[in-house]
């Protein structure tokens, strides 16, 4: 307080320069801004999209059903089947076969269910309401969802592909094919999650998803091959994400091929599918 | 644009009970006053001394802000909008209309309490303002931006408390408020504010093991924690313990003294006499009245003072003694009542006739009416299905 205040003839002024909003003038500078004192802006857009991702992937890897979902089981299925000889996997090391099919899984496991359950719930619980009044844009949470699943996929690839060669596993082909069949089929899997947790109830999504990753893992070519099924059934069950994706893999990873353009083909149609009706039909409350 | 002094829907209001927003106009033609609400009385201003855990809090960073920066100017500068302006808000859910035609204005800088029976608008009301619903009819500004096709710029000059959840159930406490802060330019310093709030003990704690009551501070942190210009509270002290509400309610003084613009919703009457400079009652989806607490209160409905003395008391007499408007009657024997705007004044009239009649005014009351009254005189005071 500057100016006496009884002052009237300088009331005007007084006014100003003891408003609590009001730090820009010199006068102003001297007296402290309240704790709340208005003084909204949104972070840079790169430091929220980081932020966000970061807390995705640290709530993921905290949650014990997700780990348990997208670690232990893909680790115990490689170890276990590849150990013992449960199912015919046709000619060669069982691990030959199975590290590809566990690798698709693994993407099914974060991208799909993972995903799908935990949107779900963040949808039930008002979290993805919420964020929607904060500054991160929609898109911008979309593309912190995505390097989460990202960081969680590369933790997967490592600690299975280190599993495999402890087993005596012996990979071939290109990585960076690998990595482009990693990602489409990232892709497709987002956009079925993603429709799943934004359409369903939360229990209908827990209970969809878990079922779907379940039929999978036995009808999608993971731990059993194709070729097991009657011939109709077979080819039905080729044009599934995660087929396509553990054919591809296994196209590369075991017989060393270039690039399997059918299987991307597939997997790319499927992302086209899922994601443009997820665009469409997802519901943030 | 503004819409009428008396806007739509703004039946019953009393004498004296302005509508919201009169402060904002008061804004406009002002433009070197203040930027604290005019309407305030001075003693509404500063947070009772009752409450030990509260200390004004030294500014978290007082370096110069670059001037481009959306702020409330002192006073509102030139053309300054209103917190919020709603003309005319439809808004119906299948056969159900949720809103019918409401029209409220919130002057900036001041706490507005919307008030009204479960299923009234309140919660649509205020997720319109917040962007989360489309308004089947009418306008809704806030802070001068439309909240649909303005939402990235708004986003980020608004706080909100949602009326539940809003929180990943397995993200600790302070981790979710350090997060919230990240996404803002200039938040609060967290663990300020985290100690300012009572949270210390659960900052470790994931939000599905936090009590409501933690759970709702929190969720209050969260919408604060990006120092906005105005904040949207959804039923903020549901469910807390009485020293949690004062808490609240400290914090909700501090954002108005620091130039925070403040709407809450609530069923809690205490809460908004407490709290708010103005009132809005919402009631099947239209604002049926709207003032400052005590406007509501003086004109809402009648006062009364009671007394008792012997009975058959010149009644008559001592109306004459009255004002006009006044009432006066013998309840029972020796009870007496007498019924209008009870003054200090009209007080000392009521005990210098009895001085003159030899009379000892025995049990002498002077019933005001609390927003409570005018509440249920306003929507009934039967349950609703």
């Amino acid at each position: 307080m500057i100016a006496d205040p009884t002052d009237t003839a300088d009331t005007a002024d007084t006014a100003d320069t003891t408003g609590p909003a009001d730090t820009t003038g010199p006068a102003a500078a001297s007296e402290p801004a309240g704790t709340f004192t208005p003084r909204p802006g949104a972070a840079p857009l790169g430091r929220m999209i980081r932020a966000q991702a970061a807390l995705e992937t640290r709530l993921l890897l905290r949650n014990g059903e997700q780990l348990l979902l997208v670690i232990i089981i893909p680790t115990l299925l490689l170890a276990l089947f590849s150990a013992v000889d449960i199912v015919d996997t046709g000619d060669g090391d069982a691990v030959d076969f199975l590290a590809p099919g566990v690798l698709a899984l693994a993407v099914l496991s974060t991208a799909f269910t993972g995903q799908a359950i935990a949107t779900g719930f963040e949808r039930r619980y008002g979290v993805l309401k919420r964020l929607g009044a904060s500054p991160l844009p929609r898109w911008g949470l979309l593309t912190a969802k995505t390097c989460a699943v990202l960081v969680t996929e590369v933790l997967q690839v490592a600690l299975l592909t280190a599993v495999a060669l402890a087993l005596g596993w012996s990979p071939h082909g290109n990585p960076a094919t690998v990595a482009l069949l990693l990602l489409l089929g990232t892709a497709a899997f987002s956009g079925l999650g993603l429709l799943m947790a934004g359409t369903l109830r939360a229990e209908a999504t827990l209970a969809a998803a878990n079922l779907v990753f379940l039929l999978l893992l036995f009808g999608g070519g993971v731990v059993v091959p194709l070729d097991n099924f009657p011939g109709g059934v077979e080819s039905v069950l080729s044009f599934l994400p995660v087929s396509a994706l553990s054919d591809g893999l296994r196209d590369v990873l075991r017989d060393g091929a270039g690039v399997p353009w059918a299987n991307l083909g597939v997997l790319a149609a499927w992302a086209v599918l899922g994601l443009g009706a997820a665009g469409r039909f997802f519901r943030w409350e | 644009m503004r819409p009428g002094p008396t806007g739509v829907g703004a039946r019953k209001l009393p004498p004296g009970a302005g509508p919201l927003g009169a402060t904002g106009v008061r804004h406009g033609s002002a433009p070197h006053s203040v930027a604290r609400p005019l309407t305030s009385p001075p003693s509404r201003g500063l947070p009772p001394n009752g409450w030990s855990s509260l200390r004004r809090l030294p500014p978290m960073r007082d370096e110069p802000s670059p001037s481009h920066l959306p702020r409330p100017a002192p006073g509102g500068a030139a053309g300054e909008a209103p917190a919020v302006e709603i003309v005319g808000l439809f808004k119906r859910y299948g056969t159900k209309t949720a809103v019918d035609g409401l029209t409220l204005s919130v002057a900036r800088g001041s706490v507005t309490a919307v008030l009204g029976p479960n299923g009234a608008g309140k919660t649509t009301t205020i997720e319109t303002c917040e962007g989360y619903r489309r308004p089947d009819e009418g306008s809704v500004r806030v802070l001068g931006l439309d909240p649909l096709a303005d939402a990235a710029r708004l986003r980020p000059r608004i706080g909100v408390m949602l009326q539940s959840g809003g929180i990943y159930p397995g993200a600790r406490a302070a981790e979710m408020l350090r997060h919230t802060a990240t996404l803002h330019a200039h938040p609060v310093d967290v663990d300020t504010l985290i100690e300012r709030l009572g949270l210390e003990s659960c900052g470790r704690t994931v939000y599905r093991r936090l009590s409501g009551g933690q759970q709702q501070r929190l969720a209050l942190a969260m919408a604060v924690v990006g120092r906005p210009e105005l904040v949207f509270l959804d039923e903020p002290t549901a469910g807390l313990d009485p020293q949690a509400r004062r808490a609240t309610w400290d914090l909700v003084r501090e954002l108005r003294t620091d130039g925070v613009s403040v709407v809450l919703t609530t069923h809690h009457m205490d809460e908004a006499e407490q709290l708010a400079d103005e009132v809005a009652i919402i009631d099947g989806g239209k604002v049926i009245a709207a003032g400052s607490p005590e406007a509501l209160c003086r004109g809402g409905a009648e006062n009364s003072l009671r007394f008792s003395g012997r009975p058959a008391l010149d009644v008559v007499s001592l109306l004459k003694a009255l004002p006009v408007e006044c009432t006066a009657i013998e309840l029972t024997p020796g009870s007496y009542r007498i019924t209008g705007n009870i003054t200090p004044q009209l007080l000392a009239t009521v005990t210098s006739w009895c001085a003159q009649h030899g009379v000892l005014p025995d049990r002498l009351s002077v019933e005001r009416h609390t927003l409570e009254d005018v509440f249920l005189e306003l929507t009934g005071k039967e349950l609703r299905a």
